[in-house]
């Protein structure tokens, strides 16, 4: 009996995420970027937005792969979500006051990767 | 009011610093050997935020920061640059192309072998292959010397066996594994250790405190994990050849392939030996056991990045020989001379699968499957004991996320079985024991990315031996400053107790033994269980321009039910339930500081108030040091053109007075009050590489020659009741200087 107990506990929370993946959505596009401290800033950034489970993106092809929840968030919110702290994606431009805030090692416009 | 005018001052001072300016210009050699300014080169002060590039004349202009001294210089097709900057100063670069001078070895930092992190939940210290190399040689009992969190006691004059403890507590206590799978336990709880060669490691994670429920709910004071060397990154050849002068004689060899692109095979061969004899003390016993060792490792492993699949499989096999006792060839009367030997065989194989889906990067699965059969037979005068140790063990581990990937869980389940077949003294005393478990474990782990994680576990498990019962264990980590943190853990963790393994030093006793039998599973006797909680903090610094921390941590070990094993009557040892209080208080503080480019200083002083209820009252354990100081200084010279370089360490130990239960035995070497003289210990080494490829080593383990002058009680009566070689303080052995080469193909 105790032995079912632990079972079925198991079992219920590796169904739980599989739920979960039901709704989520894999995707990748472009997030500007040159350094790895870009990478940290586009990584903690793009996890936070609700919805986001998932962010990982890569200096060389300045690729961001992302999975997200697709019934509590669309993409293009994530990228709106993405300039707002900073970075230009495919669809959207980060402001010139937001984009003069970032550290000077992230100045994608003039820099090139390092 | 000073102090207010001194923060002023420092606050200026920092502000006025921090806007100065570093100038200088970078270029490139072409190939008329004419320098060519560089525009567009990345410029930035490492780990931080702060960076520039240059302009069309090469010159660039950086702010010079406090936080570290380390500026990069970083452009595509050419070769990565770290310089140190102390001061500021006019500094022109010259930058390297790529395809140029591979063989030439530029160190920009060197990497410290001890590596504690800021980041970790756990209070884990990571120890590198490197690291390793600082100890004599040539097994990982021996490794721990260079390491402030673990001490290395000697535990047995026949036997010559070393013990480690952690918080003050036996290593019974902590739960050691291999790759995360339990190792040395039940039958090769003493020499376990011994029997791993060092040069299969890849590097060593220590936890203090309580451990992942993943893992299982045997750890009590911490855990030693051990990685082994992979086949597809160890060196297609390596060659390691030791001997010292009291006649160890140790090689290891690896060799690795790779098959094709998935499947890459690793076969690790290590022997050892020592015949000769020594009796520097003159009580007419070995001061060290005559021994032959024989070790073999089959190791494959497959990868397939693009499925996302790592698997492993092991096979192994062991096998050790050990004379001890009396020099039969210089006996100085005539009588049946008392002698020991233990003879060991073990075959290990195990199975490790994971697998992450690419599609869904942050889901894992892993299993982990081993199967071992540990065999000793051994006798010591006219004491047997042999014991036979079959054990299988399985883990599965499924990890997912909760949202996203701030939130992690781990869930999972496990089962082990182990079988244990003792003869005790005679065949009369044949204990057999079957420990059947099966357990599900859940973990929680929480990062906010920034200042706080915490890690939240629980498992519960059925044993046929320990009952039904849950493992809480919880730990967190709070980073208010970059270079501050809190850590904080608290658990429970219970063991099954094999009491005759693991207080094998009884046997060169002449000591009778007693089991207080309280209708328990294990030998008559209740099981373990403990809970642990601790508190740790660390502080960075930057003095001199060089890094440096300082951790200050505190654990108290709780015991609920303990096995006591009481030495304190002569001639006698008794095992019995706990009745009262016991614990184990352990206090460190660390520092640890860059001294200069070359130098590193590691120093801690350690304070355990170990203590239990004993029948005969409330007392410190005995052979437990309540001080210990460490010191270890590590030098290593800049590598000139072909790769060459020195390096040196050297480890100083004191250890504080200790208690002797049977201090009336002892002539007036012991203070009347029942304690051990304090003593000091140091050991060095000295390396010179020749390149990466090959280096020799000298060394010298004990250097300042102490000893304990009477480590065998009434050795002239060996078959006497008062007849003790477990009552050590102190090395037995004198200063042992040994050489060594590495080769690498």
């Amino acid at each position: 009996m105790r032995y079912l107990f632990v079972l079925l506990f198991f079992i219920s929370s590796f169904i739980y995420s599989q739920d979960i993946n039901n709704k989520s959505v894999k995707t990748s596009f472009k997030v500007s970027g040159v350094c790895e401290m870009c990478k940290l800033r586009i990584e903690k950034g793009a996890i936070k937005i609700k919805g986001v489970k998932y962010a990982s993106w890569d200096v060389n092809s300045n690729k961001l792969s992302i999975i997200y929840n697709s019934n509590k968030i669309n993409i293009d919110n994530i990228h709106k979500n993405i300039a707002k702290f900073g970075h230009d994606t495919d669809k959207y431009k980060a402001t010139d006051e937001v984009y003069q805030s970032l550290p000077e090692c992230c100045y994608y416009k003039t820099l090139s990767i390092h | 009011m000073r102090i207010r005018f001194f923060l002023i001052v420092l606050l200026l001072f920092s502000k006025s610093h921090s806007q100065e300016l570093l100038n200088g210009k970078v270029s490139f050699i072409n190939n008329e050997n004419k320098s060519i300014p560089l525009e567009g080169v990345s410029i930035y002060w490492q780990e931080s935020s702060v960076g520039v590039i240059s302009d069309v004349n090469g010159n660039y202009s950086i702010p010079f920061i406090k936080s570290t001294n380390l500026l990069v210089f970083k452009m595509l097709g050419f070769k990565e640059d770290v310089v140190t900057i102390n001061k500021i100063i006019n500094y022109d670069h010259i930058l390297k192309n790529e395809s140029n001078d591979l063989d030439e070895v530029i160190v920009s930092k060197r990497k410290n072998t001890i590596q504690k992190s800021y980041f970790k939940t756990q209070n884990i210290v990571n120890v590198s292959s490197d690291e390793l190399l600082k100890a004599a040689c040539c097994n990982i009992s021996e490794s721990f010397e260079t390491n402030p969190s673990i001490d290395v006691s000697y535990s047995n004059a026949i036997t010559g066996v070393k013990q480690v403890r952690m918080l003050g507590l036996e290593s019974p206590y902590l739960l050691i594994t291999e790759e995360n799978i339990p190792m040395v336990r039940g039958a090769s709880q003493v020499f376990g250790l011994s029997f791993i060669p060092g040069t299969w490691v890849e590097s060593m994670q220590i936890t203090k405190g309580m451990g992942s429920v993943v893992n299982g709910f045997e750890s009590i004071s911490g855990q030693i994990n051990v990685e082994l060397k992979k086949p597809i990154n160890d060196a297609p050849i390596f060659i390691n050849v030791f001997s010292s002068n009291m006649g160890r004689k140790e090689m290891n060899l690896h060799l690795n392939k790779k098959l094709n692109e998935k499947f890459s095979t690793g076969l690790f061969l290590h022997a050892d030996k020592n015949s000769t004899i020594h009796d520097n003390n003159s009580d007419g016993f070995l001061d060290h056991p005559k021994y032959k060792g024989f070790n073999f490792f089959n190791r494959w492993q497959y990868t397939d990045l693009e499925k996302g699949v790592v698997g492993f499989l092991g096979f192994r096999f062991m096998k050790n020989e050990k004379d001890s006792g009396e020099d039969v060839d210089n006996m100085k009367v005539k009588r049946l001379p008392w002698l020991s030997e233990i003879n060991t065989n073990r075959f290990d194989s195990n199975f490790k699968f994971g697998y992450v889906n690419p599609e869904i990067p942050y889901e894992t699965i892993g299993a982990q499957i081993a199967y071992s059969s540990h065999e000793q037979k051994s006798f010591f005068g006219i004491r047997n004991y042999d014991i036979n140790h079959n054990s299988f063990y399985s883990n599965f581990i499924y990890n997912s996320i909760l949202g996203n990937t701030m939130h992690k869980f781990k869930g999972g389940f496990s089962y082990s079985y182990d079988d244990f077949d003792e003869i005790v003294d005679t065949e009369k005393r044949n204990y057999n024991r079957k420990d059947k478990s099966f357990g599900s474990f859940f973990e929680y782990s929480y990062d906010d990315l920034e200042k706080l994680s915490l890690v939240a576990g629980l498992r519960y498990d059925f044993h046929n031996n320990l009952g039904s019962f849950f493992t809480p264990r919880f730990h967190i980590r709070y980073q208010p400053l970059e270079r501050s943190v809190f850590r904080f853990s608290v658990g429970s963790g219970r063991k099954s107790s094999n009491i005759f393994s693991e207080n094998q030093g009884v046997f060169s006793t002449g000591r009778k033994i007693y089991i207080d039998n309280n209708n328990g599973n294990f030998y008559g006797l209740k099981s373990e269980k403990a809970s642990n909680y601790g508190i740790s903090f660390r502080q960075g610094f930057l003095l001199n321009n060089q890094e440096g921390d300082i951790t200050v941590d505190y654990y108290i070990t709780d015991f609920i039910n303990q096995i006591v094993v009481d030495w304190e009557k002569q001639g006698e040892l008794h095992f019995y339930n706990l009745e009262g209080k016991s614990f184990a208080k352990s206090f460190q503080i660390e520092l640890d500081y860059q001294i200069s480019k070359d130098i590193r200083i590691k120093s801690a002083y350690k304070n355990y108030v170990v203590k239990k209820q004993y029948n005969s009252g409330f007392k410190q354990n005995p052979l437990t040091p309540k001080n210990r100081f460490f010191t270890n200084i590590d030098f290593s010279s800049k590598p000139i053109e072909n790769g060459s370089y020195w390096r040196y360490d050297i480890t100083y130990n004191w250890i504080g007075k200790q208690r002797m239960p049977l201090h009336s035995m002892y002539p007036s070497l012991i203070t009347s009050n029942g304690l051990s003289p304090s003593y000091n210990l140091i050991n060095t080494q000295l390396t010179r590489v020749f390149s990466s490829k090959f280096e020799i080593y000298i060394g010298g383990e004990n250097i300042g020659n102490y000893n304990q002058i009477n480590p065998i009680l009434d050795s002239t009566n060996p078959f006497g009741l008062n007849f003790d070689s477990s009552q050590i303080y102190a090395p037995i052995m004198g200063t042992m200087l040994y050489i060594g080469i590495r080769l690498k193909l």
